[in-house]
């Protein structure tokens, strides 16, 4: 797939350490930024990155190296540095040789993509940024706006010396739009047709994504904010669409579940979780509506591939079905370190960070509710979408989230727009306020961009796919008094 | 480093065509990483990663690149030729560019910190040890990092630091059934590691786990008379420092600063804030070329004074270039006159907060932000500790807490090196007060 790769890694197994066990994660990436501001396009930015990251276990201990040097002096000397550190975290490490998961796996994957980013010259997609940057200029008060696309390639080779030998390749395409409206120091904000939502595909999923076409809409809501009440004070009923879902699933559910958390790996950064490993298996989550998968199979989401980074095949699981916590987000480590049942979500964001649990493609799967119907049962609520801000405790418990968006309920109909919508809950007990869930026609693929945890950091992509749903007592606000 | 990264310069000014101009920024580390949980080591390792960027120019267009180096010479010349290549035809399909904007005059600097960093593998051995029995959790990174600059003009800039930084918090053993997010969280950073310092940051940290043991109390919802502590105070301002002092967001109404822009509205008189770039942990120079001024005063006295402008905004709104990024990164808020070791008897009754957590924005037109309080903080009754509290929601307006709410700042500042290494590890500092506040308001 890969041949540069594929020499190297050939390359390093006729040089492999004597080691108990090595993997060698060798990436390629290139990405393409484009951007027209204010009808300016903006300077085109390519990025191209190769590196390897080495990972040697001896004994009981592990050790990993990361080197953007590919030659075989480069890689020798990497192989010297991991075991160094294999050999001191022998004697003082939290994890045995047991933990390491010895992958074994060989197997090929590629996104699937309709049409190439290539195929549309350069010029042509500077045109389309340029029309959809006029389409976003629809009044004096929109003062600030542009248009995106970007593409990234990336290619990963997996290696170990158990036999693995894993080629994948992914694409990921980048559109958004954005208007900024303002009226002395009211400011409003209106992203979409992709923004922070990234897909894995080609130019096909412009369409899908609403890029360009949400460009009028998009700047006449924000206009439309400026002179809009503000969101209403008060314990009402919520619905929320794809767009905020997203960051409710990711925050209130991805990062709970995620194994390390639990495990107290992150306690001194991203934090902990509320949820307790003797809770799988009986806890209740949510109302019965509430299905949460974790899966590989929306191969155009961002989080899609067919093995992780320590070599483990991704197969779709619930986590939480009618309400019940059933596993835990934790890669082949986690799970050897607890016994437990999980996912393949270790990941690496970059070549040179190693995998941590990470959420992958997490989504709350479709109900039986039209949105219509959804909005006809209620008699007094806020809609909201797009997410604008959020908060969430260390224990990913208390929360506190911000849109750009919001409409009135009233009577079962939507009314008009009400800006700086904001709600706060419980995660614990906010989805138990699970009262209705979209349907197959509200369901969208989602994600985002730039979920930040581990030490190192690490910033990952990350897909959520939702219908939109409906939460009953929800302690909604809107901005400063 | 340096010479490798002047030499790769050299070489490709010379396969420069015509009127063509070229910018280089070099960006790499030589790092050691160990992450520990449970006073053991995690995940531990080394990264060697070197970064070229490139803006290929030719009149008013030009296309521009990141490439990672292998550092061997002909391997990366052959893929930086190619680059060159690809930035060429890219630039023949693009309009010019009315706001490109680099420096022409030849501003040639160097720096280096240099000395001996500790070996990582015996700084983990002795903080394992001073740690003891305590559940420590957190990061050590120790390494040299390097930042260059070069152009087909002449210029040549380098910056090259060695240095550590530990992370970390220790956890009260038992608790974790109980509650979250009692801990003591700490750092030490800088340049020349010395056992001593550490020993005594742990010994600190064991009187605190003391004070934690305590039964905790549960605050409810309402105001409260509040101390935060600098890296409290750390949070805010970093919150503040997403749009809040860039030119261009200032120009597009889009900083959460806008009603001091727009309304005139001010903060204490108490409050000044500078980017201190002479304070010399980040390069002076920018990626444009251009030399950074010691100084940018942001707010003075209470009132907005200057933006950071980089080269780009320079152009676009007929400024001058002051910084590289429109985000701060080395700033400065100046002292008051309250007495850290008085904190407690001031503080009187109320919260005493060391650490905020996950700020964001509830309604960024009028500065206000919502953020949870994490791990040691205390409620204090009569000058006096009483408890441990449990974690809260705030929700309040920086024209509050450094404004009408604001009692002072402490007379004592505290220099924070930032942890962070997102792409890779940070250069970024603060050095700040502790604040007291009349209330602050708690939601949830």
């Amino acid at each position: 797939m890969n041949d540069y790769l594929n020499q190297v890694a050939q390359q390093f197994i006729s040089i492999a350490p004597n080691a108990d066990f090595w993997t060698l994660r060798l990436t390629s990436e290139a990405h393409e930024s484009l951007s027209v501001r204010q009808g300016v396009m903006q300077p085109v930015y390519n990025h191209l990155a190769r590196g390897a990251l080495l990972t040697v276990v001896n004994g009981d201990g592990s050790g990993y190296a990361a080197t953007s040097d590919l030659s075989a002096d480069g890689l020798k000397q990497a192989v010297r540095l991991a075991s160094d550190w294999a050999r001191q975290s022998s004697a003082m490490g939290l994890l045995k040789a047991r933990d390491y998961p010895r992958a074994d796996a060989r197997a090929c994957y590629e996104t699937p993509v309709k049409q190439h980013w290539h195929e549309l010259p350069l010029n042509e997609k500077v045109a389309l940024l340029q029309d959809a940057n006029r389409a976003l200029k629809i009044h004096d008060s929109i003062v600030d706006w542009s248009a995106n696309l970007g593409y990234g390639c990336d290619d990963v080779v997996f290696i170990s010396s158990a036999g693995a030998y894993i080629e994948q390749r992914f694409h990921y395409i980048h559109p958004g739009l954005s208007a900024v409206a303002n009226q002395g120091s009211q400011t409003q904000y209106r992203s979409g047709g992709g923004a922070n939502s990234a897909r894995q595909g080609g130019l096909e999923q412009l369409k899908l994504l609403d890029f360009p076409a949400a460009a009028p809409v998009l700047a006449e809501e924000a206009v439309a904010l400026l002179s809009a009440e503000e969101c209403p004070q008060g314990v009402m009923d919520l619905v929320l669409a794809p767009s905020q879902m997203v960051l409710q699933i990711h925050e209130s559910i991805g990062h709970p579940l995620e194994l390390d958390r639990i495990l107290g790996d992150e306690r001194n950064y991203a934090g902990t979780s509320f949820v307790t490993r003797d809770m799988f298996g009986s806890y209740r989550y949510g109302s019965e509506l509430l299905n949460v998968t974790y899966d590989p199979g929306h191969r155009e989401q961002l989080a899609s591939y067919a093995f992780d980074d320590e070599g483990s095949l991704a197969q779709r699981e619930y986590i939480i079905r009618k309400g019940i916590l059933e596993r835990p987000l934790g890669g082949a480590t986690s799970q050897a370190r607890t016994g437990m049942q999980g996912v393949a979500n270790a990941r690496q964001a970059v070549w040179y960070r190693p995998p941590i649990d990470r959420m992958a493609n997490l989504n709350v799967e479709p109900g039986d509710s039209s949105v219509e119907e959804m909005i006809a049962s209620i008699e007094h609520g806020v809609y909201m979408e797009s997410n604008r801000s959020w908060s969430i405790d260390d224990s990913r418990n208390k929360f506190q989230f911000g849109c750009e968006l919001g409409r009135l309920i009233e009577n079962g109909e939507l009314k008009g727009l009400v800006r700086n919508p904001n709600y706060r809950g419980i995660s614990a007990t906010f989805w138990l306020n699970l009262a209705a869930v979209g349907n197959e026609a509200s369901f969208k693929v989602q994600g985002v961009t730039n979920c930040g945890k581990g030490e190192p950091n690490q910033s990952i992509y990350v897909g959520h796919a939702s219908p939109a749903c409906h939460f009953r007592d929800v302690e909604v606000f809107g901005g400063a008094k | 480093m340096q010479q490798y990264f002047y030499t790769l310069g050299d070489a490709l000014f010379e396969k420069l065509e015509g009127a063509e101009q070229l910018l280089l920024g070099f960006s790499g580390e030589d790092s050691d990483f160990v992450r520990l949980n449970h006073n053991k080591i995690r995940q531990a390792g080394c990264v060697a990663q070197r970064s070229l960027s490139l803006d290929l120019v030719a009149g008013q267009r030009h296309a521009q690149t990141s490439v990672e180096l292998t550092g061997d010479s002909a391997l990366d010349m052959e893929q930086l030729t190619a680059t060159l290549k690809k930035l060429r035809e890219q630039r023949g399909f693009l309009p010019d560019d009315p706001y490109l904007n680099f420096s022409t005059a030849i501003n040639s600097t160097e720096y280096h910190h240099d000395n001996e960093v500790i070996d990582s593998h015996d700084a983990v051995a002795q903080l394992v040890q001073a740690a003891g029995d305590m559940d420590l959790v957190g990061i050590f990174a120790n390494g040299i990092q390097y930042s260059g600059f070069a152009n087909s003009l002449g210029q040549r800039n380098w910056h090259s630091s060695a240095n550590f930084n530990f992370d970390w918090s220790c956890y009260l053993a038992e608790d974790k059934a109980k509650a979250n997010d009692r801990a003591v969280k700490s750092n030490y950073a800088g340049f020349d590691w010395q056992q001593g310092k550490l020993a005594a940051k742990m010994d600190s940290i064991r009187q605190q786990l003391s004070i934690l043991s305590r039964p905790s109390k549960t605050i409810e919802p309402g105001r409260y008379r509040a101390y935060l502590a600098p890296s409290a105070v750390n949070e805010i301002i970093h919150m503040i420092s997403w749009g809040g002092f860039g030119l261009k967001s200032h120009r597009t109404k889009t900083t959460p600063l806008i009603q001091m822009v727009e309304q005139g509205r001010s903060l204490a008189e108490s409050v000044s804030l500078r980017e201190n770039h002479a304070r010399g942990l980040a390069p002076i120079f920018t990626g444009s070329g251009y030399i950074k001024p010691d100084h940018v005063q942001l707010i003075s006295n209470g009132h907005y004074q200057d933006c950071l402008v980089s080269s780009r905004s320079a152009m676009e709104y007929g400024s001058v270039t002051n910084a590289d990024y429109e985000f701060p990164s080395a700033l400065d808020l100046a002292a008051g006159e309250l007495h850290s070791a008085d904190m407690l008897k001031q503080l009187d009754t109320g919260l005493y907060i060391n650490n905020l957590w996950y700020l964001n924005f509830s309604d960024r037109n009028a500065c206000q932000l919502t953020g949870m309080t994490r791990f040691a903080c205390f409620w204090v009754e009569h000058g006096e500790i009483q408890a441990p509290v449990n974690v809260m929601r705030f929700d309040d307006s920086v024209f509050n807490l450094l404004g009408t709410n604001l009692l002072g700042l402490t007379e004592e500042r505290e220099l924070i090196l930032d942890a962070s290494t997102y792409g890779q590890r940070s250069n970024s500092s603060i050095e700040l007060p502790g604040i007291l506040v009349r209330d602050l308001r708690l939601t949830l």
